[in-house]
């Protein structure tokens, strides 16, 4: 026989549809050994015993009452955003433009809080919501217009609209500054706390919570039963059926985009009213483009969204602990995240195909 | 049987002479032996044990039903696929076949039934696109060679013209020089007249017997009875992914081979019931459509489609029943004319430039069943179910969808039209080309239409599906709906139609009865305006 005749040890295999618990057991595995592999590497890079180091980092969001809570609030801050988007993503439109919807909301609610203190706490805390989902909405749609009506790249658009949200915010931070000279506005309405959200049950962050979870489940059957979530799915598969059928893809383009940057003005205003109380460039701090991950490693699925934000911010907040704790910067625990989230996307190749082995063959 | 004696013979002659003379002639230029290839981990078996031998100087046809794995088998021998088990031998020695590459390297070139060329490069450009020649990029050199292999064969190509520019038959000459200009000696064409005229057919099958005369081997795979009659050796037959048998083509009938490739004794004959009514039910004045970048797509074409017949449309492809029947459903724009859809009560509504939302708001039901099933028909990821929304799910004031009525649809056709499936809830994409076509159809004749058009409606379906689809259409006919049917398949046309519309380059080359029409006549209509200048190519 010809010696070059050699048959490849092994060849990659599409899989047919695989059982649920199968696909569980490929994303634990690569869990597990994404932490196999942030171990190895802190104790090579900072001689730390890694099993102390995960134990931080469960005590940075569990170690007490408090922390749990904020580790709950970065949740549905993130989870919020994350399921923000997924309409426009489901619509295979990459917006990558949530940052400035939910910076613009900030913004807007920031605005009417600054300018009129005045007006009635209730009436005033509804004129916020108001101002920032519609500012955030004006954001979602203007690129929609665009791409509807000259096919524009939305990609680019949402980019750039993000930072046309963040002049503006900077803009008006340094215009209403206080004191003069600092840059920075403050908390504003310290004495009166008008325009703050109220705390539920002594629990700043409560409300915020439950507003994210009504957001959850709304969004679920929104997507799944409803007449628009379905234009929408049709739409995202093919723009040709959907024509076929007689939905105006154009129409549903700004719709959907008005629906989510409305819904990303909404987590801006509940980030300003709820927690910040204030307007800063950094408020969103990159969640707009963190949720885009979150929604998409979730596969867009709204309650596979509480485990993968969930996922995020227990990793950021582990992180500033053992930030603080072993005096390590923040950029180690991002190397871990990094690596985390690197395993936990590359498994889904071996949810889609696996490698088979070659019969050798004996014969001649 | 016949045919596994046949086989048997060959293998058995091979045999000898590989173990007694060893002629050079004698040995198969390949020789596929016990090849068996499973996808999905082995739930699903494309080929089984199968064998096959090509000889030099020979035309094998590959026979078969969709689905039946030829394509997946050919595949293997061009480097796409790699085989789970079996051998392939290339001139008595045995070989590993990788990649494409790997098979070109042999001399197996492969011309692919969908096109891979970059549009906007010449013809020669796209032949020497990815070859890795020493020296300075010779363009004109390598035209040369390419007008060379042109005169060799009897091809007609101008090497200089780009693709965007050719016809569907030019192209494939294009993909077939390719092959040529590597210096393959081994071609496979997979189901290489799927979109050629009869005359582009007869050209095609005069380039292939001069390089059988030139001692190439050349495998063809079709489901095309009379095709495989007129070209080739053999006929090697396969049927659910396993050899049936080898027949020698001019010692065996077409109706041996259907039965071979189907497995059991099927008529060939196309029911054609009476028309009825015959009421005018669309009448086309002058349409004119121009594509976006204003190349006139149809130009003044006019004709009725009436109640309880069926119109075929003929002509080459992209000579504007596309556009023709997308103008008619609502979703091309139109630069002038009219479409009068006429009522019941025979009040006339105009169609053109609507949406298909506002035409059925009007209560008119327009089934359309287009070319692209999974790309506009259908939406391939979602399942059953879903797919039956698509019309429907606007109904009803509640913001949410009505769930039940579309299951209970999807169940209904998976019954009616024994669509074969897992289940309801199975994306469509994971059916056979057969049972989409069943669930696509299914829908649109779900809707009771007043009008179905069809695009290319059998098209890749294996014979039995075909025949369901048949049978539908002519339901639907007798019921008195008026039917356009886009077809390429003449000989299907001439006897499924009454009427035949012949398109030519966008405009109506004639109205033909399909009674009294050919295939040739309905050919000549297809190239050239009413028939005309035809006789010159006898």
């Amino acid at each position: 026989m010809n010696k070059k005749t050699k048959t490849p040890f092994f060849h990659i295999v599409k899989r047919g549809e695989i059982p649920l618990w199968q696909s569980i057991a490929i994303h634990i595995g690569a869990l597990v050994l994404a932490l196999v592999v942030c171990s190895i590497l802190t104790t090579l890079i900072t001689g730390l015993n890694p099993i102390k180091v995960y134990a931080t980092m469960f005590e940075g969001n569990f170690g007490t009452e408090r922390k749990t809570w904020v580790m709950l609030h970065a949740l549905a801050i993130l989870l919020g955003i994350s399921l923000a988007l997924t309409p426009g993503y489901k619509m295979r439109f990459w917006n990558i433009g949530g940052e400035g919807q939910v910076l613009i909301g900030c913004m807007a609610s920031g605005a009417v809080m600054h300018n009129h203190p005045e007006i009635p706490n209730a009436l005033l805390l509804i004129l916020m919501l108001v101002a920032a989902m519609a500012a955030g909405a004006i954001w979602g749609m203007i690129p929609a217009f665009f791409k509807a009506k000259w096919n524009t790249n939305e990609t680019l658009f949402t980019l750039m609209m993000n930072y046309v949200a963040i002049q503006i915010t900077a803009y008006f931070t340094i215009r209403w500054e206080v004191p003069k000279g600092s840059g920075k506005i403050g908390v504003i309405n310290q004495n009166t706390m008008a325009g703050w959200l109220p705390k539920i049950a002594d629990q700043q962050y409560l409300l915020t919570i439950i507003v994210v979870a009504a957001l959850t489940i709304f969004m679920y059957f929104y997507l799944k039963y409803s007449k628009q979530g379905y234009e929408i799915a049709v739409v995202g598969e093919s723009e040709r059926t959907a024509r076929y059928v007689g939905i105006k893809v154009e129409h549903v383009f700004v719709r959907t985009m008005a629906i989510s940057g409305a819904l990303c003005g909404l987590i801006g205003y509940l980030l300003v009213a709820g927690s910040a109380h204030t307007i800063t460039t950094t408020l969103s701090g990159g969640r707009g483009f963190t949720g885009v991950m979150v929604a998409w490693m979730a596969k867009f699925n709204p309650i596979l969204m509480i485990l993968t934000s969930f996922l995020i911010a227990f990793m950021g907040n582990g992180a500033q602990e053992i930030a603080s704790r072993f005096y390590l910067n923040h950029s180690f625990s991002d190397i871990l995240t990094g690596i985390i989230i690197f395993f936990l996307i590359g498994c889904e190749f071996f949810v889609s195909y696996k490698l088979e082995h070659n019969k050798h063959r004996e014969e001649a | 049987m016949i045919g596994t004696f046949h086989y048997n013979l060959k293998h058995l002659l091979e045999l000898v002479n590989k173990e007694v003379s060893g002629l050079d002639q004698q040995v198969p230029a390949v020789a596929m032996r016990n090849i068996t290839k499973t996808f999905n981990s082995g739930a699903v078996v494309a080929n089984k044990d199968v064998s096959i031998n090509v000889f030099r100087g020979e035309i094998l046809a590959l026979l078969g039903e969709n689905g039946s794995g030829k394509t997946t088998l050919m595949n293997m021998l061009s480097g796409i696929y790699f085989p789970d088990d079996g051998q392939i031998f290339v001139d008595g020695k045995e070989v590993v076949i990788r990649s494409p590459k790997d098979a070109l390297d042999l001399g197996i070139g492969m011309i692919h039934q969908h096109f891979k060329l970059v549009d906007v490069l010449t013809a020669t450009e796209n032949i020497i696109l990815g070859l890795k020649e020493e020296g300075k990029l010779d363009l004109k050199k390598a035209a040369q060679r390419v007008k060379d292999i042109c005169d060799q064969y009897g091809f007609e190509l101008d090497p200089y013209q780009k693709v965007y520019n050719m016809s569907v038959s030019q192209k494939q000459t294009v993909e077939i020089i390719k092959v040529l200009y590597r210096k393959a000696d081994i071609l496979i064409l997979d189901e290489p007249t799927a979109v050629l005229t009869p005359q582009e057919t007869n050209s095609l099958f005069n380039v292939l017997r001069n390089m059988k005369a030139d001692g190439k081997a050349v495998i063809i795979i079709t489901h095309k009875l009379n095709e495989v009659k007129e070209i080739s050796d053999y006929v090697d037959v396969l049927r659910h992914g396993e050899f049936i048998g080898s027949l020698k083509t001019s010692e065996s009938t077409t109706q041996e081979m259907t039965n071979m490739m189907v497995g059991r004794q099927v008529s060939l004959n196309i029911d054609r019931p009476d028309p009825v009514g015959q009421d005018p039910r669309l009448k086309i004045k002058d349409l004119t459509v121009r594509s976006e970048d204003g190349v006139l797509k149809l130009d003044h074409v006019s004709f009725e489609a009436l109640g309880g017949e069926v119109l075929g449309i003929a002509g080459i492809s992209g000579s504007g029943q596309k556009e023709l029947l997308e103008a008619i459903a609502g979703l091309q724009v139109t630069e002038e004319g009219s479409i009068m859809y006429v009522n019941e009560d025979g009040a006339e509504e105009e169609l053109l430039n609507q949406d298909p939302n506002k035409i059925r708001r009007k209560g008119i039901t327009l089934s359309f069943v287009p070319e692209d099933r999974l790309g506009m028909g259908l939406v391939g990821n979602m399942d059953l179910a879903d797919n039956m929304m698509l019309r429907s799910f606007r109904a009803g004031k509640s913001p949410f969808t009505d769930r039940k009525a579309p299951r209970k649809l999807a169940e209904q056709v998976v019954d009616e039209l024994e669509v074969v499936t897992p289940g309801i809830s199975t994306a469509v994409r994971r059916l056979s080309g057969g049972n989409v076509q069943k669930v696509l159809v299914g829908r649109e004749i779900a809707e009771t239409p007043r009008v179905l058009m069809t695009a290319y409606a059998v098209r890749g379906l294996d014979i039995n599906s075909s025949y369901t689809i048949y049978n539908l259409i002519n339901e639907q006919k007798k019921k008195g709906v008026a039917v356009i049917y886009v077809g390429e398949d003449l000989d299907v046309l001439i006897e499924l139609a009454d009427r035949i519309v012949v398109l030519c380059d966008g405009k109506l080359s004639g109205i033909l009865d399909a009674r009294k029409t050919d295939k040739n006549e309905v050919g000549l209509y297809m190239t050239s305006l009413h028939g005309e200048g035809g006789e010159e190519n006898e």
